[in-house]
Parts: structure tokens; C-alpha cells; sequence
């Protein structure tokens, strides 16, 4: 609780810089009156009708995946787990576009079940691809994560193909699978996936212990009293929740999932209720700077969040990398 | 039925095989309340899932495990995690998690999720943490004990979770001879108090015949001997159980049989 405070103070700071900065340029006191409802209509519009929702999709969808990264570490003992490089958000994302370009599905209700599916079926396809991977003599924490590469690559493709079928889906496609808050209007999205994303951060918490008992192995979990199928399928719901929530606020974001919780650890060591709860608030936080830093690096066009994100993550994942293959599993 | 009220554990005709290998081949036994049982033979000879298999950790493929009487399968799990501890042969802790965390995860049984944190579950880890000589290394991350420190944790876990029954496999494998006894007196001392019966699995026959009170010989999945130590650890046996020739004396001090191997016994 005390390490709670000062990460929500960072995330305070991160919401209030979304809201104030963006490609048009609006001072503070402009800000301030549109928000209480008065003041210039065009800024009122900015700020309510574009960043006040992209701020509460980023902040639900970086909240989401820092969770998701989470549990999928604990569940797979692999801290270079996270829904991005392992492909679940890949798959959520295809099955959107798919829903977009195949089936002509317009609304954030109506896509939001694909989402959902795919994220699912991205699980499914980790956990068996990881299974195998890991029967390999030589398998390491990355053996998984260039299988989940494989698996991502592989979801990448078929999204090539759907876009042969259909060029005009080709910014839709962008914004899924590289991962973008720009194109977020209005709060129908964001009010269709914060129930999800809520109830799986719920879901999350009461899975805590468990958790912290499935690290310790199959074996010893069972002698504790857990049973390992049932809570793979808590884990399974929690993060196909989590993942499809965010993936309908934000598209596909990568490294969220890595870069927090692997950051949150060495404050809260391995204990997962406090672990859980630092990596929301800061992956909350994480993805509202990198998306304000989007918005500042070459304005007034826009970097992609994901593309922010990736810049961040992929030397920690490098670094990460080097050090667990360093030490013997 | 005095008899019945003492068999804390009961194996019947017990069978597990993996593909074309009977690991266990039809074992009948029995643990009895407050005593220090102990499963010995050559590596590959079934201990392990023998044990694994008395802490419903491997399903057999016939027979039945009696905890208390009842059928371990239709018991709730976490009602069998407060009754029966149980430490795997080689368990592996995840990357940077604390002595006192692993210790403390052998309360789990005992907390339902909305179950805080209780003074009597801080004894139980405080009192593994000491009996094993950890206190001093609570905050020290796992993976980087010594094999023999990282064992000792492992076994603090069983401990604090305070079950009045352990099967253990291979407790003592990685710890230099003081800590074996130290480990071992510990928990021939939870016996002898009445607070706790063990079933281990121990591969240093003298350390079996000098705090066993009773001795189960397998080979092949099969039980070949069992009986006190002086019963047990006799050449013959040894010959059946590990083809070993061997001498056996008597320590003087208490008795119990010592043995001196000499060589492989001849086919
Ligand atoms: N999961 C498994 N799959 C296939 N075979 C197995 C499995 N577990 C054990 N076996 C086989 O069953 C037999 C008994 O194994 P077990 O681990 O019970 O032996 P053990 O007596 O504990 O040996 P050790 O002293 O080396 O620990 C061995 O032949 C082993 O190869
Ligand atoms: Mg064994």
C-alpha cells in the first residue's frame, strides 16, 4: 500500500500531461475551462470529444496488459512473458480486423467479442506452443517468447492476407496491429471495454495467491491444496479479458507487459497482490508517456504509442534476455 | 479398532506405470501415526512415485491410498494440504523469490483468499525459519543459496505448513553431514513429541537405520523387505534390495546397524 501512493501520484501526472498536451496546442487555463464545460466550443471539443477518452483508453488498456503480463509470468514461470511478444494481443488484433474487413462489423460492441475470441485462441496457442517448446532439452525463458514470435509473425501474415483482400482496410490495420490511441473519438469504445478490463483486474487480484503458489511448480502447488487445471483457466479467462479489453482501447500494444511488472518486482519482490497492484497503476502510467511522448516527438504528426513503446522496450527486453539466459533456469 | 486409528496412510495394491515401465508394481503398506518411516533402494526403483503417489500427486493406475481412512481422491485438496505436507524430489523456486516468501507460501493451505495474514501463521513461518537455520538468510533470494541452504528452505516450507503428516523425498541429499543430522534429529524430534509421523525417502542407509523407526525396502516397484532397521539392514537384504555386499556392525552408541559396503554382489 505505501509503494501504492507514490505510483498513483506518477500516473496523476502522467493523465494530467495527456490531457494537456496534444498536436493542437491548448494552454492549461484552456484546458481547465473546457474540462468544467466552458470556455472556447472547438477546445471543448478537443478535450472531451478526443483526449479525455484517449487518456481513459490508455490508461485502462496499459493498466490491462501490465496485469496480463503478470499473470501470464506466473502462470508460464517466465518472466519474459507478456501478451504482446507472445501473440495474444496479435491474435486479438486479427480477429478485429477480421470482424472489420470480413464481416463489415463497424461498432466497439460489435468487435468487441472478436477481440475476445482471438485473445482467447492467442492463449490456447501459447500455452501449447509454449508446452512444447519447453520439452526441448535446450529450452530457456526465450525459447518461449521466439515461439510466441513465431505465433505473432504467423498472425501477422494472415492479416497480409486479409488486407490483399481489402487495401481500404489498410489504416484500420495500422492502427490494430502497431497500436495507436489517435484514432480513439468519443467514449463508445472505452465504455464497451472498461467493464472487461475491470472485472479481469478483479479476477487478477483474487488470483494473487494462487499465483504465488503455481511458481512454485505443479507438484508443489497440488501439495498445497491448489489444482493446477483450474487455476490455468482462471489465469486463461483473467488474461483473455484483460488482453481483449485492451486491445479493443488501444490496439496491439507489445512491452507493457515485459517492461512493468519485471520493473515492479525489484520493489516488491515476488509476492503477487502488491506485484499485481504497482503494475497497473504503472503500466497505466507507462502507456499515457509514451503516448503523450508520441504526440511531442515530432509534432504536430503523431508516433503511434506502440511504436513509442517498442522504442522502450525492446532494449529492456535485450537486457532481460541477456540476464536470465545468463543464470541457469 | 486401535489398530485402524493408528495407520495414518494406507496403500493398497498400489500400480503405476508410465508407457511399458511399472514404476510401482503392487504395493500394499502402511505409515503409522507418530513414527519415522523410511523408504529405501537404488535409484530408479519406484521411491519417489511411490510417494508421489501417497501424496496424490500421481494418480495410480490401480489401487487405492487411505488417508485416515478415507480414499485421498475424494477428499478435498485443501483439506489433504492441512493433513499431509509434502516436499518433491527436486522442487525449483521461481527466479529472486525470498526465503521467508517460500517459506511463508507453506501457510496457503491454511488461509482461504479473503484470509489475512494471522499471528499464528507468523509463528508457524518464524519457528520453520529457526528450527532449520535460516533466520539469518530470510531475505536472501533462493537462487542464490548453496544447494544444501536452498534445501533447507524447501524443507521450512513443508514445515510451516504444520501438517501432522510429511512425506519427504530425499530431504537430506544436498546437506553436509551436520546439517543431515541436524534435519533429520529435527524431524525424528517432531516424531518422538507426537506433533508429526514421517515418511521419507533417504539414500545414506546409516543415517536410515540410525533415526528410522521402521524400514521399507523397494526394488523394481515392489516392496522386498520391511521391518526395524536391525530387520532390515542385514547383508541378504542389502544383496536383494542394491546387489550390495556389505559388512554390518553395530554402532555402539545406540545399537542401530552400520553398514561398510564392499563391493557389488555378483549377478
Ligand atoms: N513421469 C515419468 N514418465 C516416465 N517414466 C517415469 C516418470 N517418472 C518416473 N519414471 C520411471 O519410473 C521409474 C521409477 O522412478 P522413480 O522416480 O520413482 O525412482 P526413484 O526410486 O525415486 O529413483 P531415485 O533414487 O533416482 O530418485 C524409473 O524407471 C523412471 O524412469
Ligand atoms: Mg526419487
Amino acid at each position: 500500500m505505501r509503494r501504492l501512493v507514490p505510483g498513483v501520484l506518477v500516473l496523476a501526472v502522467a493523465a494530467v500531461l495527456s490531457v494537456l498536451i496534444g498536436s493542437r496546442t491548448l494552454s492549461p487555463a484552456t484546458v481547465l475551462d473546457a474540462l468544467t464545460g466552458g470556455g472556447d466550443a472547438e477546445a471543448v471539443a478537443v478535450v472531451l470529444e478526443y483526449r479525455l477518452p484517449r487518456t481513459v483508453a490508455g490508461l485502462l488498456g496499459g493498466a490491462a496488459l501490465a496485469v496480463a503480463g503478470v499473470v501470464m509470468q506466473g502462470h508460464t514461470r517466465n518472466r519474459l512473458a507478456d501478451p504482446g511478444l507472445l501473440g495474444v494481443s496479435a491474435g486479438s488484433a486479427v480477429a478485429v480486423v477480421l470482424a472489420i474487413t470480413v464481416f463489415g462489423v463497424a461498432t466497439p460492441a460489435g468487435f468487441l467479442p472478436f477481440a475476445f475470441t482471438g485473445a482467447a485462441a492467442g492463449c490456447v496457442l501459447v500455452t501449447v506452443v509454449g508446452m512444447a517448446a519447453s520439452r526441448r532439452r535446450d529450452a530457456s525463458p526465450a525459447t518461449l517468447v521466439l515461439a510466441g514470435a513465431a505465433v505473432s509473425a504467423l498472425l501477422g501474415a494472415a492479416t497480409g492476407v486479409l488486407l490483399l483482400l481489402d487495401s481500404a482496410a489498410l489504416s484500420t490495420y495500422r492502427f490494430w496491429t502497431v497500436g495507436s490511441l489517435a484514432a480513439l473519438r468519443g467514449y463508445d469504445t472505452v465504455a464497451v471495454a472498461a467493464p472487461f478490463v475491470l472485472a479481469g483486474l478483479i479476477l487478477a487480484a483474487g488470483h494473487a495467491r494462487a499465483l504465488d503458489v503455481v511458481g512454485l511448480g505443479d507438484d508443489v502447488s497440488r501439495g498445497l491444496g491448489r489444482h493446477p487445471l483450474r487455476t490455468r483457466l482462471t489465469g486463461l479467462c483473467t488474461v483473455t479479458l484483460l488482453v481483449g479489453g485492451a486491445v479493443a482501447c488501444c490496439g496491439s500494444l507489445a512491452f507493457v507487459g515485459l517492461v512493468v511488472p519485471n520493473a515492479v518486482r525489484l520493489v516488491t519482490g515476488g509476492t503477487h497482490l502488491p506485484l499485481l497492484g504497482l503494475s497497473a497503476v504503472l503500466g497505466a502510467a507507462l502507456t499515457l508517456f509514451a503516448d503523450v511522448t508520441g504526440r511531442l516527438l515530432v509534432h504536430p504528426a503523431e508516433l503511434p504509442v506502440g511504436v513509442v513503446l517498442s522504442l522502450i522496450g525492446g532494449p529492456v527486453f535485450i537486457a532481460l534476455v541477456i540476464r536470465t539466459n545468463r543464470r541457469p533456469a | 479398532m486401535t489398530v485402524e486409528e493408528n495407520t495414518v496412510l494406507r496403500t493398497e495394491d498400489l500400480r503405476v506405470a508410465f508407457g511399458p515401465i511399472v514404476a510401482v508394481d503392487g504395493v500394499s503398506t502402511t505409515v503409522e501415526k507418530n513414527t519415522f518411516t523410511v523408504l529405501i533402494g537404488p535409484n530408479g526403483c519406484g521411491k519417489s512415485t511411490l510417494l508421489r503417489t501417497a501424496g496424490r500427486l500421481q494418480d495410480p493406475d490401480h489401487g487405492v491410498v487411505l488417508l485416515d481412512g478415507h480414499p485421498i481422491g475424494d477428499l478435498p485438496a485443501r483439506q489433504v494440504a492441512r493433513r499431509l505436507g509434502l516436499l518433491p524430489q527436486s522442487p525449483q523456486a521461481p527466479d529472486g523469490l525470498t526465503v521467508i516468501d517460500l517459506v511463508s507460501r507453506g501457510r496457503d493451505p491454511h488461509r482461504r483468499w479473503y484470509e489475512q495474514w494471522t499471528d499464528h501463521d507468523e509463528q508457524a513461518v518464524d519457528e520453520a525459519l529457526r528450527v532449520t537455520g535460516l533466520t539469518d538468510l530470510a531475505h536472501r533470494p533462493v537462487d542464490r543459496l548453496s544447494g544444501g541452504q536452498r534445501q533447507r528452505a524447501w524443507i521450512a516450507m513443508a514445515l510451516a505448513q504444520r501438517t501432522p503428516l510429511l512425506l519427504l523425498d530425499e530431504p537430506t541429499t544436498y546437506l553436509d553431514v551436520v546439517h543431515q543430522l541436524e534435519i533429520l534429529e529435527l524431524l525424528a524430534g517432531l516424531v518422538r513429541s507426537g506433533r508429526a509421523t514421517v515418511l521419507a525417502v533417504l539414500h545414506d542407509l546409516n543415517m536410515a537405520a540410525r533415526y528410522a523407526d521402521r524400514l521399507i525396502a523397494v526394488r523394481d516397484g515392489r516392496i522386498v523387505a520391511t521391518g526395524t532397521p536391525a530387520e532390515v539392514i542385514t547383508p541378504p537384504v542389502l544383496a536383494r534390495v542394491f546387489d550390495l555386499e556389505a559388512a554390518v556392525v553395530n554402532d555402539p552408541e545406540n545399537g542401530r546397524p552400520v553398514v561398510l559396503p564392499r563391493r557389488r554382489a555378483p549377478q
